[in-house]
């Protein structure tokens, strides 16, 4: 059943603004309303066309008026963040997240008119330690409750999701936990972190990172938005890039930290404005994390068109990530030591 | 297991002499571009330039991160080009190793190798891996489940994971298993592998019996593997509890060499090894809920400990010498 009037949360970024882009090209849906504290920048408010953005904060009981007056049946909430807006938002980062969820759950109860739930969440829920499995599925619980920053938000949000679903047995819920989105377009602490000339890792781990492409993304929340597809899912790209083999992708070179030294170097990259780790992003630099798309594929019926190492070099390749040691230059060098081996007159 | 049947300890399962080594499918995943001087060395050159073909395009290939992992972070290019000729060396030559039973090993599907575990520094896993890889005629990987403590331990954690090892937990197990790899795991865990010199060849608890629910759920058989050899490698007379504390050891050892001799007490002692790989212990006939019967689970763990146990008892009783074998 398609839906006919779809209110999406967080459309000033990327994949609230792009989902609702896609969503008003779609004419089979009557209305388009996207929420947020912020207007959207102008290309993205232009990209959005017929959808109409509503200024308005979720964590204000206003928002139970905008759902019931334009009777709202598709609530997407992709506000849910990891990307706090500056050096001081951190705090106002964890209000919008869980505060806000509360709030648009809330209004979504109240509301006879909504049957579909989407829920942008991440499989930061799972943590990242030593002790973890190698790849989770949605039914693990992590080993460590994550302590803090986005990934507690998440198992707060997801929390109340869940209380949601219990109340309202009638709206059909899609939580959506996403690996690390990346991609040329879009702009995460992951693609900062890679854009750095000297990129910091943790001396003597090597995190398994697994990666979406940001264009995926956006197809798995329009499905769940257009479909009645319940359940939580993990999203992520296939196949795995350890974090050295992503730095020789990108051609950066990678400095070793002392994992007793992390957390000042983290500081320090922090304060220079470079790159915002939450100390959740650091344990991910550290362990890395994988999941079982397994679900997605069979019951969700999505299966990305880009794998981990495809959307890592669409990102490398659309930023124009310059390497320090050109892939040419070592072809050519090779060539050149075989070429020299062989005029060498041994038999 | 009958106890009188004899099988021979030098006999028909040793590998032949390597004279002429089978062409071993190296670096499947990541085909070697076709570089156009390449391809005229490979064409022209005597066969050190092609070699030095080979490693340079394996250098490009490791510099500009074109390689492929697995879900558990596995390397097979590292592991076939860089880790297995380092140990073949301490394999073949310091530890003399000799594997009998080889044939019980599957070529093409999943197994559950259970192991002996002891010797002070888990050496035995590591050799058991070197003998699957290269004696065997399908040349498998062994994947095998480590405690945490390796995954917790910087340096060790990212070898132990390019190398194929997996954290200690039946999620993991399970889902090698069905993939039709072959999983190693030694369930005695610290308490075998850091267990006193005097205790040589006693085998410890087996863990819960994780092991065999894993395998019992996956349907695949359990082969049990008997390690003789890796006991006398750094024979543990002591141990120092407060230095173990200190560092969040389990165990800090003392050794006749170590640490009296420095450095020189890390070199292992070049005992004889002998590596049996018993007969499997099918667990497909088992109904599909039969893990969740614990009788069952510690029935078969008790199976396969008393197997290996009497499996050891028979090897050290056909050793003559414990360096010469």
């Amino acid at each position: 059943m398609a839906p006919n009037v779809v209110l999406v949360t967080g459309v000033s970024r990327f994949l609230g603004g792009h989902l609702a882009a896609r969503l008003a090209a779609d004419p089979s849906i009557e209305r388009v309303l996207g929420v947020d504290t912020v207007p959207p920048p102008r290309d993205l408010l232009r990209r959005m066309g017929r959808a109409e953005f509503v200024r308005a904060d979720i964590r204000n009981p206003l928002i139970t008026k905008v759902i019931a007056s334009a009777r709202v049946d598709t609530v997407v909430h992709a506000s849910v963040t990891a990307n706090p807006a500056g050096p001081t938002g951190r705090t106002a980062m964890k209000e919008m997240n869980v505060i806000g969820t509360m709030q648009l759950l809330a209004a979504c109860q109240r509301s006879p008119v909504v049957r579909r739930l989407v829920v942008k969440s991440t499989t930061a829920v799972y943590g990242a330690s030593s002790r973890d499995p190698a790849m989770f599925t949605e039914d693990m619980a992590p080993k460590a409750l994550p302590s803090s920053g986005y990934a507690k938000d998440a198992v707060e949000v997801e929390g109340y999701v869940r209380g949601f679903s219990r109340r309202r047995p009638d709206v059909a819920v899609t939580t959506l936990r996403f690996t690390n989105f990346i991609g040329p377009r879009i702009d995460t602490v992951l693609t900062r972190y890679f854009a750095l000339p000297v990129v910091p890792t943790v001396f003597g781990y090597d995190a398994r990172m697994q990666l979406l492409h940001s264009e995926d993304a956006l197809a798995v929340m329009e499905r769940a938005t257009l479909h009645d597809l319940p359940g939580v899912f993990n999203v992520g790209g296939d196949g795995v890039l350890m974090l050295s083999q992503a730095i020789r992708r990108a051609g950066r070179i990678p400095l070793p930290v002392p994992s007793m030294a992390v957390p000042t170097v983290g500081r320090l990259v922090r304060s220079a404005r470079l790159v915002d780790f939450s100390p959740d992003q650091m344990r991910f630099l550290n362990f890395g994390r994988v999941v079982d798309t397994t679900l997605l594929q069979r019951d969700f019926g999505f299966t990305p068109r880009w794998t981990t190492k495809q959307a890592f070099d669409d990102y490398v390749s659309g930023r124009a990530l310059r390497p320090a040691i050109d892939v040419d230059t070592l072809a050519a060098a090779e060539r050149g030591i075989l070429d020299l081996a062989a005029r060498i007159p041994i038999r | 297991m009958p106890d009188a049947r004899v099988i021979p300890l030098h006999g028909a399962d040793r590998p032949a002499p390597r004279t002429a080594p089978p062409a071993r499918p190296r670096m499947e995943q990541v085909p070697p571009p076709a570089d156009t001087a390449r391809d005229k060395a490979v064409e022209a050159g005597p066969e050190w330039e092609r070699r030095l073909a080979d490693s340079l395009a394996f250098l490009r290939r490791r510099i500009t991160g074109d390689y492929q992992v697995d879900e558990f972070g596995f390397d097979r290019e590292l592991t076939d080009n860089v880790m297995m000729p380092l140990l073949r060396p301490l394999y073949e030559k310091w530890f003399r190793v000799e594997t009998i039973g080889l044939h019980n090993v599957p070529a093409d599907s999943g197994a559950l190798l259970v192991a002996n575990h002891s010797g002070t520094l888990p050496m035995d896993s590591v050799m058991t891996a070197v003998a699957v890889h290269e004696h065997h005629p399908a040349n498998r990987h062994l994947r095998m489940l480590g405690a945490d403590l390796v995954f917790r331990t910087p340096l060790l954690s990212s070898i132990a994971r390019k190398t194929g090892q997996t954290l200690a937990c039946n999620p993991d197990a399970e889902r090698l298993l069905r993939g039709g790899e072959l999983v190693g795991v030694w369930p005695e865990g610290f308490k075998g592998v850091g267990k006193p010199y005097k205790d040589r060849y006693k085998l410890q608890r087996f863990g819960r019996g994780g092991f065999v629910s894993a395998a019992l759920r996956t349907r695949t058989p359990i082969i049990p593997v008997s390690i003789v050899g890796a006991e006398e490698i750094y024979p543990k007379i002591g141990e120092i509890k407060l230095i173990a504390r200190l560092f969040g050891l389990p165990y800090f050892p003392v050794t006749p060499t170590w640490p009296l001799l420095g450095p020189l007490g890390a070199v292992p002692l070049p005992s004889k090894w002998y590596i049996e790989f018993g007969e499997p212990i099918r667990t497909d006939h088992y109904e599909p809920g039969a893990a969740e019967d614990p009788m069952l689970v510690f029935n078969l763990t008790d199976q396969v400990r008393e197997t290996i146990q009497q499996t050891l008892y028979r090897l050290l009783t056909q050793r003559r010498n414990v360096w010469l074998g």
